[in-house]
């Protein structure tokens, strides 16, 4: 059970949260303009790294925030 | 008493270079090599395994077979490998443990039922064994299973696959080993790789902390780390490594001959040959390479566990553990070719590969073979995440193990 | 104190374990091992024991060494399996714990006794965690002199100091199992009525484990005669029985010396010490006293009298006669826990055993566990570490500090590098409980193994119960290997747990909370069937006395289509959506418009996700310009929540938008039928002119004109408090209940969808024949692109159908023999597929277990396809008497069960019909915040607030012990240092706000729906504190 710092409710545990997968995706600015193979690489590509990753979590037990934590996925060492 | 043989595999040195490389030594790297061999008469072939053989997902696994999918591609798959896990042990000359003991599915609310029923008939039509068992007669099958209409979340009703049961994760994946290796292929274990060299968009070579291994083609079969192999020839993939966990319990004398599943409470269940109680659940939420998972999983399992089967209430988990499964965004796999040439991926089986090994290495020894597809694996293909073709499982099966 | 085992009955002493009562009565055999059926004896002293496994009652395999004896016990030998008996009832009632400590200490031996007095003394939150009944560790087991009194005494006055300190708490008869990520610890605490598990968070941990000692492997090393020294020791010093009469002692480690003594000194003759090292004049560590007969050289068998029980040694060609050989072979520390937290292990060489290397996590071994022997030695070791401990959390002021006693124990020498001895493999025991022998081990080495891993699969070795946690197996296997022993993974529970520990109080009707409406005691009242959708029970269907499920929907159909019936819609999602953008938001979520919707008017709209597949589906309705009302699946209530928020938070935050969640605060009630305006009209006056698809507000809520059935319906939304009174009124009215299945019926007549039926995640808008809802003037919203995506865009996809034959739902469909499709919903009057390639008229084949059935695909609308029946009968004038509605809280029911209950250490109480408001935006400088712009505000209406008086209730425990009953549901830090204001968290699996309200008060904002399932779960943990405090 993770400890995960929430920007507003301070540390708490991992089964208050909702997991987001990759930070950053941006949803693309004009979908339309798209290819198939961008659009798919929007909808489904994630990183997937061994190692330091920036995620996204969402306190859904509190606060109701979405947030970014930077986590290694070996250690599960998480950076302020 | 040991039921493996006295002899196993040899400890080769690598040589410089391979027709095939295979990379990953787990059961689905194994049994490509056992069929390239066998069916296409490839054995200048090395399996390459950063760690011991068949040391991951393969270690880690809950045993079940089953071939009771609902859309026609997958059913088709797995109905292939059950095929060949019916005369698998034979062929291998080793016990594999496998045990056609029936695998229940069991239902818990009207929406469970109906597409439990919607399963049985596509399976049935599919040539897939599958009946549909009321309350009383899952009762009758398995008595000890928990049918009051007073539980939480009552059993309305399972799907029951005969054929489906269990098998010896160790034992398939030393027989298939064994069998390789007496082939020809080489199976070199704690040797890690650590790139691959590209020319003009071809794979050529497989970089490892042994040395650069040449190779005519290379093949992906790393499960849960198929994305940093991936990653190394510059190839983003649609997938998501995930921590399962799974427990035993102590030594039992026999108390459930069956494999009992419900997805609406998260559970699976059977009992080993030795007598230890084999269950696993849901996957952690998180992307994790850790091999291990949160505890409150196992609590949550652990309750759902006792709501069907109260008898085991003080039945003691002795030992908890977890594989890291690569789940792909349908839930299917991702089998065929990449955008690199002579580089081939076999991936993405998330909870499921344990059934599908021998079928995921026959068709990927063809797939390798011909240097196209294997007709059961062409719906598989990375493509279909762009024309949107996906193989959903997720609507049917909420755990697709 | 009387006890049986094996049908035999003996008697024990008060603080006996089993092994140690069966010892006392010269019971040898204690069971038969797993594979070779060979008769084994008790062999250790603690959760180590791999031989003592017995049934007890409902415990089908629990090691004896650990049964703490009762009067009336009853146990049975096992053959190295564990028995289920269903006969035997399982009485216990497990629950769990959270508790936070700055320092966590595990053990509570000289180490961990040491480290927590360090750690409290400076102030430090501690908590003490270990296994036994109470603390001293091997201070219990040995007579070993600190300060010129017994180790046991310096235990004791340790614990009395540590019982002062009021931050520090010790928990005895609590093994720590787990060592998880972020310094967590999971541990099972034995308590009289079942265990407790806890879960336990500590800024940091100190490990003192301790260490086991371990076994040789040597040819008839699993007699029952043989045993552990150490535990020989343990029983002749702190049980008073002497485990043999004439012992031998194997010492390759100093402890065979101290146990010689303690054995001789409990009246054993000690035949002889047998010293691979060559004895005292090699060896520092040998205790003064009895110190005869030491024979340098190796144990190389043993015999046996004729059940199989130890009666001889063989050293050599001497045959050493003895019913007791003491095995000292060295120390395993106890690194499981260090290992679980994915700390990393080195093999040391003096020791000859796995000692901690790095720390991963916030935490230091002390003592034994880290190979640091000696009493004096460990309680040095621990204060050490303690004082760290507390430095390391902001504890650093001067304390005096607790001083290391002087001991009477020799200088510790190393032990033998022995794993293995004697010339018969097949007879030498590597693993007792998986009867792994050294041959065994050599034969998995020769068949090409080179793992350690492959060798413990391939033998089961280390597999069993004990986790091999006194084998010899480690340096075995690096012997045949020719290697160092490879670092073992430790994987938890450091010792077995039971089912029931790990379910704690999910169980039974607790196992998942259970939510329900306003209206839930009159639908149980009128007989009503429920069906599961989630966590929620809704009315399937209302039968009249007699009367089969058919008979029943057929007279709600008949009621709805003919008359007036009505539907408790309540667990339909709800939200409420503000802002100057909400219209914008809705258009880029929903595949229709929503910017141009009129104030006052509904409409009906479908979300896709990225990949264009039907999601959720919901009418949202025009509160106001910058308002709307949005109601969802009852099943994905909470994901569709999620989803609004992660659009508007990840992507488009600067849209000024707000989610409120409202589903509980408003309870629903359809009125359907031709006569329903008749029943709306003595309710909300002001409806009966609605028109379609608009609303109105009324005295107590809202009135939306919509219709999921075809007929004139009306839907009344009140604050869940009216919710059962208006439903008795509309009942009242003679509206004709009916439940979900009657719904469902209806709706499919009508040919309308149900997402999760007809739709399955791999069906568009397109595919269900809505294309008409997907607008083609938006330049975008979510899952638009994937509409164009080839496979998605392609005709002969699976499309709604309908079918002429009542065939089963889950049916599968085939044209010429191929599988186009398959039976979504089905009634006697209306059948929905989803099919691919077939259109009106063609015949199909319709599959369902074996049988044929052939079908015609038909228009999917059964019922009314003009759309006549929507406006329903005209409204005649009737008297209409004015409604005053009684209100009903969600816990009002409980009252008198929180008053019986409550006692003087602990009371409980609803708090009922506080006005509540929830406010987005600005700081109304009053109330709770919720989120960083988000408040919960009681009592006068705030500006711009969102009234949610229905959707908590708020409960209410208070007095000394409210603390400790609130500690078993809630993972939060609770304590009054850390927990003063309110916090939003979850309460036995319930989403709540928790405030402190006092001392020892605290108010509990729970969802109605789930507070009558809260107020179960807290009577029982209420109810569990004020039993055990009374014990």
């Amino acid at each position: 059970m993770m400890l995960i710092e929430c920007p507003h409710c301070g540390p708490r545990d991992e089964n208050e949260f909702r997991y987001g997968g990759q930070a950053g995706v941006a949803y693309p600015e004009r979908p339309a303009e798209l290819g198939d193979e961008e659009w798919a690489a929007y909808v489904f590509m994630r990183d997937n790294p061994k190692g330091w990753f920036h995620e996204r979590w969402f306190h859904t037990s509190g606060c109701r925030t979405w947030f970014t934590v930077h986590r290694h996925t070996v250690t599960h060492e998480i950076r302020p | 008493m040991t039921p493996h043989p006295d002899t196993l595999w040899r400890t080769p040195r690598p040589r410089r270079s391979y027709d095939v490389v295979i990379v990953g030594g787990g059961g689905h790297g194994l049994a490509t090599a056992y069929y390239l061999a066998r069916n296409h008469g490839i054995t200048n072939v090395a399996v390459i395994e950063k760690g011991w053989l068949a040391g991951g997902n393969m270690a880690r696994n809950t045993t079940i077979i089953r071939s009771n999918y609902l859309w026609d591609e997958s059913a088709a798959i797995y109905e292939h490998s059950l095929k060949l896990w019916e005369g698998l042990g034979d062929e291998l000359d080793y016990d594999l443990q496998f045990s056609q003991r029936g695998v229940l599915n069991l239902a818990h609310n009207l929406h469970d039922v109906r597409e439990g029923r919607r399963r049985v008939n596509a399976n049935r039509l599919n040539g897939v064994d599958a009946e549909w068992l009321e309350p009383d007669e899952v009762a009758k099958f398995c008595p000890i299973v928990n049918t009051t209409a007073s539980a939480r979340y009552p059993v309305m009703g399972a799907t029951l696959q005969r054929r489906g049961g269990i098998a010896k994760h160790d034992h398939v994946a030393w027989a298939l080993a064994r069998k390789a290796d007496q082939y020809g292929v080489d199976l070199i274990q704690d040797t890690e790789v650590t790139g691959f060299e590209i020319t003009g968009g071809r794979a050529v070579a497989v970089k490892t902390t042994r040395g650069t291994i040449a190779a005519g083609k290379i093949a992906l079969a790393a499960a849960g780390h198929t994305s940093v192999l991936a990653s190394m020839a510059g190839i983003r993939l649609p997938l998501q490594s995930h921590p399962l966990q799974a427990l035993v319990s102590e030594l039992l004398e026999p108390v459930l001959d069956c494999v009992v599943m419900s997805n609406a409470v998260h559970v699976y269940v059977s009992q080993a040959h030795k007598g230890e109680l084999v269950m696993g659940a849901g996957i952690d939420a998180y992307n994790s390479y850790g091999q291990r998972g949160a505890f409150h999983v196992i609590e949550a399992q652990m309750a759902a566990a006792l709501e069907l089967f109260p008898i085991f209430s003080r039945v003691r988990v002795l030992r908890t553990w977890a594989g890291i499964v690569d789940v792909s965004p349908d839930a299917s796999p991702i089998i065929g070719r990449t955008p690199v040439e002579n580089l081939f991926i076999n991936a993405g089986w998330g909870t499921g590969g344990f059934k599908a090994t021998p079928g995921s290495g026959w068709v990927y020894a063809h797939t390798i073979a011909h240097g196209e597809p294997h007709p059961l694996a062409e719906p598989f293909a990375l493509e279909r995440f762009t024309t949107g073709a996906l193989i959903d499982e997720h609507g049917a099966a909420a755990v697709a193990h | 104190m009387n006890f049986l085992f094996d049908g035999r009955s003996y008697t024990g002493l008060p603080g006996d374990t089993l092994a140690a009562a069966l010892l006392r009565n010269g019971v040898r055999i204690v069971g038969h091992s797993v594979d070779l059926g060979r008769p084994r004896g008790v062999f250790s002293a603690g959760s180590e024991e791999p031989n003592a496994l017995v049934q007890v009652g409902a415990d089908p395999m629990v090691a004896a060494t650990t049964v703490e004896l009762h009067e009336g016990l009853t146990a049975r030998s096992l053959r190295g399996r564990g028995r289920v008996d269903p006969a035997a009832a399982d009485e216990r009632r497990c629950d769990k714990g959270y508790l936070h400590a700055d320092v966590l200490v595990i053990g509570a031996g000289p180490a961990g006794l040491a480290a927590a007095l360090a750690a409290g003394e400076a102030g430090a939150r501690v908590i003490l965690v270990d296994e036994q009944p109470r603390p001293g560790g091997d201070l219990l087991n040995s007579r070993v002199v600190l300060d010129g009194a017994p180790g046991q005494a310096w235990a004791a006055s340790a614990a009395a100091r540590l019982a002062m300190l009021p931050e520090t708490r010790i928990l005895s008869r609590t093994t720590a199992i787990g060592y998880y990520d972020h310094n967590y610890v999971v541990a099972v605490e034995r308590r009289p009525g079942g265990e407790r598990l806890w879960h336990l968070r500590a800024r940091r941990v100190v490990l003192a484990t301790g260490a086991h000692e371990r076994s040789v492997a040597f040819p008839g090393n699993d007699r029952p005669g043989v045993m552990l020294a150490s535990a020989a020791r343990a029983y002749a010093n702190r049980y008073g029985v002497l485990p043999g009469r004439r012992a031998v002692v194997f010492a390759c480690a100093d402890s065979g010396y101290e146990a010689a003594r303690d054995l001789a000194a409990a009246g054993a003759e000690i035949a002889a010490i047998v010293d691979p090292r060559g004895g005292p004049d090699r060896v520092t560590g040998v205790v003064t006293g009895v110190v005869t007969g030491v024979m340098t050289g190796v144990v190389t068998g043993t015999t046996a009298d004729g059940d199989g029980v130890l009666d001889g040694v063989l050293v050599g060609d001497r045959l050493v006669e003895a019913d007791l050989l003491a095995v000292a072979g060295g120390w395993s520390p106890v690194v499981h826990l260090f290992s679980q937290s994915q700390g990393r292990l080195r093999f040391d060489e003096e020791l000859q055993a796995f000692v901690p290397h790095l720390s991963a996590q916030a935490e230091r071994s002390a003592g034994a566990c880290r190979g640091v022997y000696g009493t004096a030695a460990a309680i040095a070791d621990g204060l050490a570490a303690g004082r760290q401990a507390a430095e390391l959390t902001g504890f650093a002021q001067p304390v005096p500090v607790p001083r290391v006693p002087e001991s009477d124990e020799p200088e510790p020498s190393p032990p033998a590098a022995l794993w293995v001895c004697g010339d018969d493999p097949a007879a030498s025991f590597a693993d007792l409980h998986r009867d792994v022998t050294v041959a065994d081990l050599a034969r998995a080495t020769g068949a090409g193994l080179s793992s350690a891993e492959h060798v413990k699969r391939y033998t089961t070795a280390g597999t069993g119960a004990d986790q091999g946690k006194t084998s010899a197996v480690p340096g075995v296997v690096a012997a045949l290997l020719g290697t160092g022993p490879g670092t073992t993974t430790f994987r938890p529970p450091y010792t077995p747990v039971s089912f029931a520990t790990l379910a704690g109080r999910d169980r039974g009707p607790l196992s998942d909370p259970i939510r329900v409406t306003a209206m839930h005691d009159a639908h149980v009242a009128r007989g009503a069937v429920f069906e599961d959708v989630g966590q929620w029970k809704r009315p399937w269907y209302f039968p009249l006395p007699g009367e089969t499920m058919e008979e029943a929907v057929e007279r709600e159909c008949r009621a709805a289509r003919t008359g007036v019936a009505a539907m408790d819609a309540s667990t339909l999602g709800k939200i409420d959506i503000r802002g100057r953008d909400a219209g914008l938001f809705l258009d880029r979520v929903y595949t229709n418009l929503y910017s141009t919707l009129p104030v006052g008017s509904c409409r009906y709209g479908v979300m896709c996700t990225a990949d264009g597949m039907v999601f959720d589906d919901g009418v949202t309705s025009r509160l106001a310009d910058d308002h709307f009302l949005m109601t969802t699946t009852t099943g994905n209530a909470a994901q569709v929540l999620d989803w609004l928020e992660e659009w508007h938070q990840t992507e488009w935050p600067r849209l000024e938008v707000a989610f409120t969640s409202v589903t509980d605060h408003w309870a629903t009630v359809a009125v359907a039928g031709p006569g329903a305006r008749r029943v709306v009209a003595a309710i909300a006056p002001e409806a009966v002119d609605l028109p379609f698809m608009t609303f109105t507000e009324f005295a107590h809520g809202r009135v939306f004109r919509i219709s999921f059935s075809g007929e004139l319906a009306f839907e009344i939304n009140v604050p869940w408090p009216y919710g059962r009174a208006v439903w008795e009124r509309v009942l009242e009215l003679g509206a004709v209940p009916y439940g979900t299945e009657t719904m469902h019926v209806l709706r499919a007549e009508k040919g309308f969808a149900i997402v999760g039926q007809e739709t399955d995640g791999t069906v568009t808008p397109q595919d269900l024949g809505m294309g008409w809802i997907v607008s083609r003037r938006k330049p975008d919203f979510v899952g638009k692109r994937s509409h164009a995506r080839p496979d998605t865009a392609r005709t002969g996809r699976k499309t709604l159908i309908g079918l002429d034959t009542h065939v089963p739902e889950g049916a599968q469909l085939t044209l010429d023999g191929r599988m186009v499709g398959h039976v979504t919903s089905s009634y006697p009057r209306a059948v929905l597929a989803m099919a691919r390639g077939v259109g009106e008229g063609q015949r199909l084949v319709a599959h369902d277990g074996g049988r044929e059935i052939p079908v015609t695909v038909v228009a999917p609308v059964f019922y009314d396809p003009e759309n006549l029946r929507r406006d329903g009968d005209p409204f005649v004038q009737g008297g209409v008497s004015s409604f005053e509605p009684v209100r009903h809280s969600p816990a009002g029911n409980f009252a008198a069960r929180f008053e019986a209950a409550s006692k003087e250490r602990v009371r409980l109480r609803e708090v009922p019909f506080v006005p509540m408001w929830e406010v987005r935006g600005q700081d109304p400088g009053r109330g709770l915040r919720l989120g960083p712009a988000w408040w919960l505000v009681t009592g006068e209406r705030p500006e711009g607030g969102v009234e949610v008086s229905g959707q908590r209730t708020v409960l209410e425990i208070s007095g000394p012990g409210a603390r400790e009953v609130l500690l078993t549901g809630c993972p939060i830090d609770l304590h009054p240092s850390v927990f003063t204001g309110h916090a939003q968290t979850s309460l036995a699996k319930a989403g709540v706000i928790l405030e402190r309200v006092g001392q020892d008060a605290y108010r509990i904002y729970v969802r109605s729906s789930f507070a009558a399932y809260l107020s179960e779960w807290l009577l029982d943990a209420l109810t569990a504190y004020v039993a055990s405090f009374r014990k």
